[in-house]
């Protein structure tokens, strides 16, 4: 399909600023890249150009706790990014796991059982968007803290990115789920599926466009988080997005460590925008362009 | 009968874990901030503990210079932002809509500066305007220019968190505009060409106009994003130098961390909430009289056929 379509013909210039937009996208993910590639030696070199020893040894100093093998330049091994590593990752699946269920089950009574319109449904994810991550802060920590005591617990945090999320996964789902024929499912019931049935056999394998577009995008909020996970986690539970805060001082910043931590946090979502951008976009566009 | 009451609580069974879980850890964090925000707490007390104060924190808060610099640098930054990535990204996106090949890959590098984390963006940019050996100030240095510095100087402080915030989002105007572009019915703009109207004639007189709902959203929800960005701008300045960049959700998070006032920072949170909820009101108000006058217009034009 793709080859039997044409294209038209542009103009150089066109294509000299395609390029220039590309390099200005990706350029600094890149720099952030070749920067972890190098010693601090390259990196304080006035000199900067591409001409260097690639090394993984900044990643060898973050991950030390996983390597199977001596590394030896790393003398003391800092444990706290791999720890951070396996927390994020945990929190980021499992508050996924439970946003998209809980999620998909509310977006589905919503059209189905019209609980409410559309229209409210719309307003109050809209009004749920606008509250900023910074406004939960104070509430959260207090709540966490002294309520539920519940604060530097991974559940803890999962808690609240469910919660933050949840809103716009059932936005998303809801306009897939009313995209299904009500027939099929009514065919379901005919054959005698109950409503569970129906929503896990019917419903769910036909909206996984959906599903996926929400779990990128839920996941993306868990991984990325930092100013909740700031305040609630302690040291056993802390995730990535805050070990690296802490590890930025003032003065002398380990650059090029700093950098593999900050790549290996982004490697997730780039992957993912890689393998899924159809669905991120779709994501991205369905609610402001269909409304 | 079994199966009618069944069927008559699906529903809620559905929506109860949802319910339960946004009620709890979002509904009521909000409520107890409000109730917060009248307190004088700090962070190792329980909250029955704090002395009930009343307006006390909001009405310092007015009087406080710095939180009114706050307030007014977190405008001028969502303004400043908003605009710039509106006027780029859908510039950007009337410019690419073509029918060129490779449109999905650009698409998809377009949007990894959304998905990675804002602190890692943060860390790239702080990087990148190192004053040494960040690549802006070796290449000014190269061609012979002075450096410039970005992130010690409070207007270029401020410049440079601007920066960063339109390399981070313009993609996100971009692919919500180039989407609207490619939905918009193919028979006004043939109409248009059939006409003789000129490329910027069709930008001002057919595309913009019937792209302006979906822009007036996305702006809306940049808008409100704008009023979240926070890490970035706590990796490159953290708020300094001085205030210059120290944007309310930044104040907030300092004030309960770092001044131990929880009370004040809650009234803090309630002023932004404020704020973005006229904020969003007015442009929903706004969305839904344009809809209004739209409609009317379509009714008087099919009357007069």
């Amino acid at each position: 399909m793709m080859s039997a379509q044409s294209y038209d013909k542009q103009n150089p210039a066109f294509y000299a600023l395609l390029v220039a937009l590309v390099v200005m996208a990706v350029g600094p993910i890149f720099m952030m890249l070749t920067t972890s590639l190098k010693l601090n030696v390259d990196i304080m070199s006035d000199s900067s150009s591409l001409l260097f020893m690639p090394t993984i040894r900044n990643y060898e100093t973050a991950l030390c706790d996983f390597l199977w093998y001596e590394a030896a330049h790393v003398d003391y091994c800092d444990k706290t990014f791999g720890r951070a590593l396996v927390n994020s990752l945990i929190i980021s699946l499992v508050s996924t796991v439970i946003t998209l269920v809980i999620g998909c089950m509310a977006a589905y009574a919503l059209v189905r059982f019209r609980f409410m319109g559309r229209d409210t449904v719309s307003l109050s994810t809209l009004a749920m968007r606008m509250v900023p991550p910074a406004v939960l802060l104070v509430p959260v920590f207090g709540i966490w803290t002294f309520q539920f005591q519940i604060d530097g617990t991974r559940a803890g945090i999962i808690l609240v990115y469910v919660a933050m999320n949840l809103p716009f996964v059932i936005w998303i789902l809801q306009s897939f789920i009313i995209q299904v024929p009500i027939q099929l499912e009514e065919a379901a019931r005919m054959d005698g599926a109950g409503p569970f049935q129906v929503f896990f056999l019917v419903v769910l394998p036909l909206i996984k466009p959906g599903l996926a577009a929400a779990a990128i995008f839920t996941f993306r909020v868990a991984w990325n988080e930092f100013l909740l996970a700031n305040a609630l986690a302690d040291r056993n539970s802390r995730t990535v997005p805050v070990t690296i805060v802490n590890s930025m001082t003032e003065f002398d910043i380990d650059w090029g460590v700093i950098m593999a931590t900050g790549m290996l946090l982004a490697i997730p979502p780039i992957i993912f925008t890689f393998v899924a951008s159809r669905q991120i976009i779709t994501g991205m566009t369905a609610g402001a362009v269909k409304g | 009968m079994q199966t009618a009451n069944v069927n008559r609580l699906t529903p809620y069974m559905f929506m109860a874990p949802a319910v339960i879980v946004m009620a709890v850890a979002l509904l009521y964090p909000i409520g107890y901030m409000i109730y917060a925000s009248f307190l004088d707490w700090n962070p190792s007390q329980r909250i029955g503990e704090a002395e009930f104060v009343g307006l006390r924190n909001y009405i310092n808060l007015l009087g406080d210079a710095s939180f009114r610099e706050s307030f007014w640098v977190t405008l001028k930054f969502a303004a400043v932002v908003v605009t710039l990535e509106m006027c780029l990204g859908v510039g950007l996106a009337l410019l690419l809509d073509r029918n060129i090949r490779g449109m999905s890959l650009l698409r998809t590098l377009f949007i990894l500066p959304m998905m990675i984390a804002p602190i890692v963006v943060g860390l790239m940019w702080r990087y990148m305007y190192h004053p040494t050996v960040g690549i802006f100030n070796q290449t000014l240095k190269g061609l012979g220019f002075e450096p410039i510095p970005w992130l010690s100087d409070g207007d270029w402080a401020f410049a440079s968190v601007v920066i960063a915030d339109v390399w981070q989002w313009t993609p996100f105007i971009f692919i919500l505009s180039l989407a609207a572009l490619q939905s918009l019915p193919r028979s006004a703009m043939e109409a248009a060409r059939i006409d003789g109207a000129t490329g910027w004639q069709q930008i001002i007189y057919i595309k913009l106009p019937l792209m302006m709902p979906v822009l007036i959203v996305t702006a809306l929800l940049r808008l409100i994003d704008a009023f979240k960005v926070l890490e970035v701008i706590l990796v490159l300045t953290n708020g300094g130098p001085g205030l210059s960049t120290e944007i309310l959700s930044l104040r907030i998070s300092r004030t309960a961390s770092e001044f131990r006032e929880l009370g004040e920072a809650a009234a803090m949170s309630n002023y932004l909430l404020i704020l973005l909820l006229i904020l969003t009101f007015g442009m929903f108000l706004y969305n839904k009289a344009i809809e209004a006058r739209a409609a009317r217009l379509r009714r008087a034009a099919q009357e007069e056929t």
